[in-house]
């Protein structure tokens, strides 16, 4: 019998014409990795419109009067047990950050929700090598993997409905910068002001899934 | 070439929508009723992919510089045109001077002006539509403002001169059967579940499908928030990794009142999913004003395609009638 080297992905409807595949916890790179893969060769299937890779997850969104659901499960998970290898050459990142102050109204509350001080969660924030899982949520946003377990604080009760684009923060065990001005249920520790995406390019987002991120702490930023 | 007298402030430019670009985040935009958006597209000869005014606010005035056919569709919006009045699902032939004004409508929500070839704005990630969000497409990436001129690209020959309306479709698609009777005001929407609908208590789920959850004015084209009696909380805190999510999904946030997403919603969210508006009710959920209220009624994914296959028959009629119309010219 053949053993299969991954757990199998557990699926959820989203709609008629979406599907969610999740992987089982914990989250690692090397599933992340998979996904990427998988979400690559999924793309090219016909009757679907887009393989979205999430945070150790896949969502494929089809149109349902042409591709039956089923028989797309099927194709997943042949594809996630025999993935086919893709080359993706990781790029490095070096983000400077202010920490707390007018841009990150959160480092209190995550420090005291894990019970640290402030300047832990400054340096652990900033020591860590953080891997891009996807691009999500809005144009530019990646998702970074590699957040230290300290630090892990769940999103706000009420999301706000304006954070600014250059805020650093922390969604669960992810966290990420703000790439636009918008709306985020995640806590706000600190600023930088990198940009993250220009539509008017041929490659709109500065980061790629797989890229290394690194935050600098700064004073303030030149 | 048509010019913007005035705005009731959240007028853009929308196409069917950005697809193909949720890897670099970008979501899909395009209009809150593609459904009316389809079929106002269909009236004045047009492709599926050309871009229209989507109007969420009203009053809105523009006047028209060269002779097109327009039509109004969605809400029940009525257009005037030089003070004379039209029926709502209606296309028309306009000359150049000609004001055609959409006052505030009866009831629904959003309206569509849609114009013969399509408005000329420059492809963004292949798409003319606004991404409001995150400022980009349609005119500058921006909602409209009086005296904007919008150019329009040349159209599909549509010489005749005939006025005609097509049935709604709140008149051409069967309602959905109902479980309890609603009350004046409330919107029946079907839903599918959604991966965290078991952790949601059975109790928790009945609360669900017989509230009434009222639209708040919190709500725009990112997500429809909703307030309600019931406290939708999960058994357990569920704290997820974040996935991609489709407009119509319904997030629940951990002060347990529910989120709807929209056409401008982010393309990855992480709070609780209860469930998902079918794609068959997603125009009956846009054409749902703020301060009216939703009921949600579960269906199976076969009810879910049924559904659809009834949209998709009325779009078949609406094409054919259309295509009647236009043939002899």
């Amino acid at each position: 019998m053949k053993v299969p080297l991954v757990s199998p992905l557990s699926v959820s409807a989203l709609g008629t014409d979406a599907l969610l595949f999740d992987c089982p916890p914990p989250m690692s790179l090397a599933l992340q990795e998979r996904i990427l893969m998988v979400a690559d060769e999924l793309s090219h299937q016909p009757g679907v419109e887009e393989a979205v890779p999430g945070m150790n997850n896949l969502m494929l969104v089809f149109d349902s009067t042409q591709v039956d659901s089923a028989q797309l499960q099927a194709v997943v998970n042949q594809a996630w047990l025999h993935p086919k290898q893709a080359q993706r050459a990781a790029r490095e990142f070096e983000l400077p950050v202010v920490y707390g102050g007018e841009y990150g109204v959160d480092l209190e509350h995550v420090a005291a929700h894990n019970g640290i001080s402030t300047q832990e969660v400054i340096e652990l924030h900033s020591a860590a090598t953080y891997t891009v899982f996807f691009l999500g949520a809005h144009p530019g946003f990646a998702y970074l993997g590699g957040l230290h377990e300290k630090l892990h604080t769940p999103r706000r009760a009420q999301p706000r409905l304006k954070v600014q684009a250059g805020c650093v923060s922390i969604g669960g065990a992810q966290t990420g910068v703000q790439a636009q001005t918008l709306p985020s249920g995640w806590n706000v520790i600190g600023f930088t002001d990198r940009r993250f995406f220009d539509p008017t390019s041929a490659s709109p987002a500065l980061l790629s899934p797989g890229d290394v991120v690194r935050f600098r702490a700064v004073g303030a930023l030149s | 070439m048509m010019e913007i007298l005035s705005t009731g402030g959240l007028t853009t430019v929308q196409d069917a929508g950005r697809r193909g670009f949720r890897r670099y985040g970008v979501g899909i935009s395009g209009p809150l009723d593609a459904l009316a958006a389809q079929v106002g597209n269909l009236m004045v000869g047009n492709a599926p992919d050309a871009a229209f005014l989507e109007v969420v606010i009203f009053p809105l005035r523009v006047q028209f510089k060269q002779t097109t056919r327009i039509a109004v569709t969605g809400s029940d919006a009525q257009m005037e045109v030089d003070g004379q009045r039209c029926p709502p699902w209606w296309s028309v032939v306009v000359q150049p001077g000609q004001i055609v004004t959409l006052r505030a409508p009866q009831s629904g929500g959003v309206a569509y002006v849609c114009v013969a070839g399509g408005i000329d704005v420059p492809v963004v990630l292949g798409s003319r539509c606004t991404d409001l969000k995150a400022g980009f497409g349609g005119l500058d990436g921006r909602t409209l403002r009086k005296g904007d001129s919008l150019s329009l690209l040349p159209s599909r020959a549509v010489n005749s001169t005939r006025r005609f309306g097509v049935f709604p479709p709140c008149a051409g698609i069967p309602l959905p059967e109902m479980e309890a009777p609603l009350s004046d005001k409330t919107t029946l929407v079907r839903v599918l579940p959604a991966a965290q609908w078991e952790s949601f208590s059975e109790p928790t789920r009945e609360q669900f499908q017989t509230c009434d959850w009222q639209i708040t004015p919190d709500s725009n084209r990112i997500g429809m928030r909703l307030s309600g009696d019931a406290q939708l909380k999960p058994e357990k805190a569920v704290e997820l990794l974040s996935h991609g999510i489709v407009p119509g999904v319904v997030q629940i946030p951990p002060q347990g009142q529910p989120i709807v997403m929209q056409c401008d919603a982010q393309t990855a969210g992480g709070y609780p999913k209860m469930a998902t508006v079918i794609a068959a009710d997603m125009w009956r959920l846009a054409q749902a004003p703020i301060g009216s209220r939703l009921r949600f009624q579960c269906v199976n994914m076969q009810q879910a395609l049924d559904a659809n296959d009834e949209v998709q028959a009325y779009l078949a009629r609406v094409k054919r009638a259309v295509d009647f119309l236009f043939q002899d010219v």
